[in-house]
């Protein structure tokens, strides 16, 4: 979409994060592989509980107590995220790396001026003094279009609405001109026309201040819209990895298929919607092999039980199914299970994990 | 042409004529005696033909789910009419009132927070038939059994409490609870909105084959517009509180004339088209409901405002069966 230069900013190498519980380890991201480059913006995809907003937590160093990182490495900037303490970490976040939560209505602090909230960050990270650093929130509160900033510092977040707040949000998140910004779902709770608004304002922010985004949701047609990459996710792991153009001319995993078409179209009638059957699969009960296999309308006995690798199916477009190895000829010709069988093998698998 | 006679002579199954619903807020004090109101509804008038899907989009506050809950009666009308098969509910005795909740039901937003975690779910489906006596005690089990198939669950499932189902499934159960009772009008309020992608497929199928077998007739309201546009047969956009646009769902996506719809429908991101279509984005955003602009109510945020539009209100016109609210429409 615009220049993305060579440099990765941020590597995510084989991440997986675990939760403690009792009895053992429950594993929700297993092998999370993806880069972002310098003015990139890399989208992740999926359904609720995929792992998608796990991934960005991981990033910020913001899991839960019972959470861990596993295995993996965060690289941003050279540094390994995973291995850094809480202190390290902190004077990262909010600095060099921001976020943007899903709702602005709940993380702004109601009882502070927003102006208040904005240069407690700036002052935070930077030495300036309390004047300098008001003056740096009026300008971005100005930058992220909002009306009279001068008066707006003074007011409370319940005096703003919610598109306003969510700007609000942003301004905090870049006043301290990050390299990489998380917006974890920031236009979910907010109406199509602001909606619009706020995806044209990250957009135009994201070329002024040269950084890079993550940015997580799991509507198909904000991804269309600002994507430059995206990371599709089911279950904990990547399932396809692809240039935004690629990804929607010729999607391949068949989860990213139904996905798209799943949603009801505006140019094209139909009676009756295509569906993905049955729902995702409890992070406990895990099939051993692909973990769509149980709701895969191509699959073959062998996608019971082996786990398909991630591979490059053309230029810049990775997938994590067997239908796009050479081995899928073989798989094949073993032939496709019947139903009785099929749902044995899917029950041993579910034991046998 | 003969076919188009045919399904002239339908009845309305539900009629609203100028309904209104004020929201009294507290005025200047305590001892004040000027109110100020939120204009919630104001002034809306549409009919409903037996058997059709009538979908309503808006942003949030505009009163769509306000104007969903007057018609079913839940609250009271300030002012207007509402008609159901031709009797006006407000004047509605007791009895008479029992019958319209059996006739008329809601499909909520949250599946999480509509049903009740302490009851299973087939002890929740048998109180409603009890209650409206819609089978002898006998058939009660078999009943519930074959509702729960007919909104794709297991007849297992009447055993089970509503915590151990997935937002979908919930979803399920609270439109086998809106059947049970054999109701005439089902409002669906949001009722995919919480719903994944793939899930959402699946309900909405479901609301259509439902439809099709009790030949049902849906209000369904959405922010969502191209689920509205899968769903419906007509579509109203309302805004702040007035319904400006109202017509045939393919003759509203085609060429809408009102401008706030036009903005509406270019603000949705596509994935089908691979050139991004011209967008149109609207400055501002929408007016709080207690100070409702003058005139026109969306002159402030409107491309083509002019003068006209701020000193006067405009009419709700009717065209070729596509109505719309606006001076240059």
């Amino acid at each position: 979409m615009n220049e993305v230069s060579e440099k990765s900013n941020l590597d995510v190498k084989n991440l997986h994060v675990g939760f403690q519980t009792k009895k053992s380890v429950i594993k929700i991201l297993n092998g999370i592989d993806f880069s972002v480059k310098k003015g990139e913006t890399l989208c992740i995809v999926g359904e609720s509980g995929c792992g998608k907003s796990l991934t960005s937590l991981s990033i910020m160093g913001l899991l839960p107590k019972t959470g861990n990182i596993t295995a993996g490495e965060i690289l941003f900037d050279g540094k390994d995220l995973a291995k850094l303490n809480q202190k390290q970490l902190s004077s990262i976040r909010g600095n060099e790396i921001s976020m943007i939560f899903q709702e602005p209505m709940t993380s702004l602090n109601p009882v502070h001026r927003i102006g208040k909230q904005i240069t407690e960050s700036i002052r935070l990270h930077q030495k300036v003094r309390k004047k300098e650093a008001e003056e740096r929130a009026i300008e971005m509160l100005r930058l992220v279009g909002i009306p009279s900033p001068e008066k707006r510092i003074h007011q409370y977040p319940h005096e703003l609405s919610g598109g306003m707040r969510q700007r609000v949000m942003i301004a905090m998140a870049l006043s301290c001109k990050p390299k990489l910004l998380i917006a974890d779902e920031p236009t979910t709770a907010l109406d199509v026309t602001i909606q619009a608004q706020i995806l044209e304002l990250i957009n135009k922010l994201k070329q002024e201040m040269e950084m890079s985004i993550v940015m997580i949701t799991h509507d198909l047609g904000v991804v269309s819209e600002i994507a430059d990459s995206v990371l599709v996710m089911y279950a904990g792991e990547v399932v396809e990895y692809s240039d935004v153009k690629s990804l929607f001319r010729n999607p391949q995993h068949p989860y990213t298929k139904g996905l798209i078409e799943s949603i009801p179209k505006m140019d094209v009638e139909m009676a009756e919607l295509p569906v993905i059957k049955g729902s995702v699969p409890d992070p406990m009960e895990m099939p051993t092999g692909c973990r769509f296999s149980t709701r895969c309308p191509y699959a073959q006995a062998a996608c019971f039980y082996e786990v398909p690798p991630m591979e490059e199916s053309e230029d810049s477009h990775q997938v994590r199914c067997w239908m796009y190895s050479e081995r899928w000829e073989t798989i094949e010709r073993e032939g496709i299970l019947d139903d009785c069988s099929r749902e044995t093998a899917a029950s041993r698998e579910l034991i046998g994990g | 042409m003969i076919a188009a006679e045919k399904q002239q002579p339908q009845e309305n199954l539900l009629e609203v004529n100028s309904l209104k619903k004020y929201f009294p807020v507290g005025g200047g004090g305590l001892f004040s005696k000027e109110n100020h109101y939120v204009k919630a509804v104001d002034d809306i008038s549409f009919a409903i033909k037996k058997g059709e899907t009538l979908g309503i989009v808006g942003e949030s506050g505009c009163g769509k789910s306000t104007m969903g809950r007057v018609i079913l009666h839940l609250q009271a009308a300030t002012e207007g009419e509402v008609l159901f098969e031709g009797k006006e509910i407000s004047q509605f005795n007791k009895n008479e009132l029992r019958k319209l909740r059996k006739d008329i039901q809601i499909i909520f937003q949250d599946p999480f927070g509509s049903l009740n975690p302490r009851l299973t779910v087939g002890a929740m489906l048998s109180e409603i038939v009890r209650v409206h006596k819609i089978v002898p005690k006998k058939d009660e089990l078999r009943y519930v059994q074959n509702l729960l198939q007919d909104v794709g669950l297991n007849p297992e499932h009447f055993w089970r409490y509503p915590h151990e189902f997935s937002g979908g499934q919930r979803q399920r159960i609270s439109i086998a609870r809106a059947l049970a009772v054999r109701p005439k009008l089902i409002v669906c309020d949001e009722a995919v909105s919480a719903l994944d992608v793939s899930v959402q497929a699946q309900v909405l199928n479901l609301l259509q084959k439902l439809k099709n077998k009790y030949q049902l007739t849906y209000i369904f309201i959405s922010h969502d517009l191209s689920v509205v546009k899968h769903i419906s047969d007509r579509v109203g956009v309302m805004y702040l509180g007035k319904l400006v646009e109202l017509a045939d769902k393919r003759e509203i996506y085609k060429s809408p004339r009102h401008p706030y719809t036009q903005a509406l429908f270019s603000a949705i991101p596509d994935v089908s088209s691979e050139k991004k279509k011209e967008r149109i984005i609207l400055t501002g955003d929408v007016p709080s409901p207690l100070n409702i602009p003058s005139g026109c109510r969306f002159h402030t945020r409107c491309p083509l405002a002019s003068d006209i539009c701020k000193s006067e209100v405009p009419e709700f016109r009717e065209k070729d069966g596509h109505r719309v609210a606006c001076h240059f429409a």
